[in-house]
């Protein structure tokens, strides 16, 4: 395998806002790389820049061999985007839609109808391919949305948080038609703030937080940095102090970490089952209520947690 | 090319699709078209266009110069225009025009012809005689036309008296003649100069300057226009903030990240704005022809000022838009700017009655110079005759053009 893309100390800032701080990392020819991290991490300006919507205010990076600042045009050929929001155009059907961007990657005559149909066919919109897109379901919008970045057949696509805000069915649907396409030999760039998304698809992912890239690595290699550590999730009523719990339960033994998100409390533990009863316990002496409870395995949850000391929701 | 022409068609497709942006496209500018037709008489008869309109005539004068103009309206070429009624007390005509039984009374006062042509060995009085025309403001247009006439009686009236001073001072300085015959010779081509007028009405001899058959003026010819270039105003911002719309909708930063580049999706959406205004001029100059009846005048001097006056509109179109930061804005600025240049450029009020000042502050809009030249090409005129509406809006469309290209060039529509 070779690297299909490699990022250099990528740099982008807003006057004294940096976004992205000397982000590198490649992708391999073939693979499923995510980058996961919680909102505002610098995911979608990292795609932004690698795509040549942005120019990078520093570092450079290269796809297919061509610069992203020096070759845009050649890069562009290169890679397929689908962006967060949807960007298709709704007063046309979904066939329309796909035609349009079609020809504005090149293609036409019956090569572009071929591609059409097979795209239609494959986001499951054939029968409907006549309607207007501002009559299709969230759901149906997304799948389109993917259609168009998959169209020209790219060598690399780019998916930035392609099952925000859908229904469980559509997310399924989506998440499977990314393996798919990568079972066809697509190399795919995913961002994500959803860590089981991550944990399903990648072959490698890279945690970002706060614009720097916090971590890379196969996910095995990531979760050998909290060690054996589970996870022990308590959700506690709105009206109790989960802070209160958390500061409570850091005082038990063998207790790494325990950090707050809403309403819940994430500790992390050598053994969650064994430590489950002296939190509850911890739990009734403080007078809080607890009103459910998870148990997670090493996961990329809790790498997240043991890098920067808050859950990927925040 | 391939990739401008496919952005400008699709934003046609979506303009068509818009129900509410072809409701004020089309339907708008038609309808007020209609109903301003009706406020000012333009459907007053059984005429498709104006027609008849009544007019009040005061003679007071009594001299060659009075009669004459009283003439020019009671002649059988302003038959089909004008209804002249006379009337020999300047306040009842007054009175008839407020109370709304004519659309204007021309006042002739007493001694005018004597105050331009003194008679034998008399020296001119010094003190100016000025023809009134007393105007009923329900009729602005109609009442415009007949200020129009009598501006022109004058004008010829002016260039005789003027030409005739400068023919006998050159005469005298030559010692063609003595000073003594000056007196005499002045008063011989005053009186030819009376005669003359007399015998050539102002209107009938622009249409045989013209070359054309001599052509009513049909006030629904410059109300149409003059409405179609007003809502143009709304096409091309709504056109224009399609470009804020795509940046906010991600469909532009899409196009920006296909292998297309930024000059080739600016050219594709002002080509989409062009045509889309193009098209609505068109459709608006066809409905108003088959419906009104207008005649709308020389047909490649009617598709060239279209094409140019669309130019100069989608300039500002561009303007805003390059301005903007929103589509919101775009749409409340160009609202504003719409009725703004509407009543500034005279589709609502014909520019020529109004101050000079306002006159000058009018040849900023498109909508002044396409008017000008709609009416040029309304009177019989032809593409020969634009030359100064055609440059006007052409320096307007360049000059726009090249402003909202650097204020483009100047921010990026990649970042949100």
């Amino acid at each position: 395998m070779k690297a299909i893309l490699e990022a250099k100390a990528l740099v982008k800032k807003y006057g004294d806002f940096t976004a992205v701080n000397k982000v590198s990392f490649d992708i391999q020819e073939g693979e499923i790389f995510s980058l996961l991290g919680p909102n505002g991490a610098g995911k979608t300006t990292t795609i932004s820049m690698l795509s040549t919507l942005y120019i990078p205010t520093g570092g450079e990076a290269t796809i297919g061999g061509h610069s992203i600042t020096k070759e845009p045009m050649a890069v562009r050929n290169l890679i397929g985007v689908v962006p967060q929001d949807l960007a298709l155009y709704e007063d046309l059907t979904a066939r329309e839609n796909l035609s349009f961007w079609g020809k504005m990657y090149g293609l036409s005559g019956k090569t572009l109808t071929t591609r059409i149909d097979e795209v239609l066919e494959q986001i499951g919109l054939t029968e409907k391919a006549k309607q207007r897109v501002k009559t299709y379901s969230g759901g149906m919008k997304r799948r389109v949305n993917i259609g168009v970045g998959l169209l020209h057949r790219p060598q690399l696509l780019f998916m930035d948080e392609p099952t925000v805000g859908i229904d469980p069915q559509s997310r399924r649907a989506i998440l499977d038609s990314v393996k798919d396409l990568n079972k066809q030999g697509m190399t795919v760039l995913y961002t994500t703030h959803y860590m089981e998304e991550a944990a399903e698809l990648s072959d490698r992912v890279g945690i970002i937080d706060h614009g720097e890239l916090i971590a890379l690595g196969t996910q095995a290699e990531l979760t050998k940095q909290v060690g054996e550590m589970e996870t022990l999730i308590l959700h506690v009523g709105e009206n109790d102090d989960p802070q209160r719990l958390a500061a409570g339960i850091r005082t038990l033994d063998g207790v790494m970490k325990a950090d707050v998100t809403d309403h819940t409390v994430t500790i992390i533990v050598p053994e969650a089952e064994e430590a489950l009863a002296p939190a509850v316990t911890k739990a009734n002496e403080l007078g809080i209520k607890i009103h459910s409870v998870d148990m997670r395995e090493p996961n990329l949850e809790a790498v997240f947690l043991h890098l920067t000391g808050r859950a990927l929701r925040d | 090319m391939r990739k401008i022409l496919l952005i400008g068609l699709k934003d046609l497709i979506l303009v068509i699709r818009d129900k509410a942006a072809l409701t004020f496209m089309l339907l708008a500018p038609f309808l007020l078209t209609l109903g301003l037709g009706a406020v000012t008489g333009a459907f007053g008869s059984s005429s498709s266009g104006i027609s008849q309109m009544k007019i009040i005539l005061v003679n007071q004068d009594g001299g060659q110069l009075g009669r004459a103009l009283v003439d020019l309206f009671q002649s059988a070429d302003l038959a089909d225009l004008v209804a002249p009624a006379l009337v020999a007390d300047p306040e009842t005509a007054r009175a008839q025009i407020d109370a709304g039984d004519a659309v204007a009374a021309i006042i002739i006062p007493a001694g005018f012809t004597d105050n331009i042509i003194p008679a034998n060995n008399q020296a001119p009085s010094g003190e100016a005689l000025q023809i009134e025309v007393y105007k009923n403001p329900l009729s602005p247009v109609s009442a415009g036309v007949i200020q129009s006439i009598v501006e022109e009686f004058i004008s010829r009236v002016e260039t005789g008296r003027v030409g005739g001073q400068v023919i006998v001072t050159q005469m005298l300085a030559a010692g063609l003649i003595t000073p003594d015959q000056v007196n005499a010779i002045a008063l011989e081509m005053g009186q030819r100069q009376a005669n003359a007028v007399d015998q050539a009405p102002a209107i009938a001899l622009q249409a045989a300057q013209s070359g054309q058959p001599q052509k009513a003026f049909n006030p629904m010819a410059y109300m149409a226009p003059g409405m179609a270039l007003m809502f143009l105003m709304y096409t091309v911002s709504n056109g224009g903030r399609s470009i804020l719309t795509e940046q906010a909708l991600g469909t532009l930063p899409r196009l920006l990240v296909s292998p297309t580049n930024g000059a080739q999706v600016l050219i594709g959406k002002i080509l989409g704005v062009y045509v889309t205004g193009v098209i609505q001029m068109f459709i608006l100059i066809e409905a108003c022809s088959a419906l009104f009846g207008i005649q709308w005048g020389d047909s490649v001097g009617i598709l060239v000022l279209v094409l140019t006056a669309v130019f100069a509109a989608t300039g500002w179109g561009m303007l805003v838009t390059s301005l903007a930061r929103t589509p919101g804005q775009v749409s409340s600025i160009g609202t504003a700017i719409m009725l703004i240049f509407g009543i500034l450029g005279g589709s609502f009020i014909q520019v020529s009655i109004m101050p000079g000042w306002f006159q000058v502050f009018s040849k900023i809009t498109p909508n002044a110079w396409g008017l000008d030249g709609f009416t040029i090409l309304g009177l019989g005129g032809s593409l020969a005759d634009l030359g100064k509406p055609l440059l006007g809006l052409a320096v307007m469309g360049l000059v726009l053009f090249a402003v909202s290209i650097f204020v483009f060039s100047r921010r990026s529509f990649a970042q949100k």
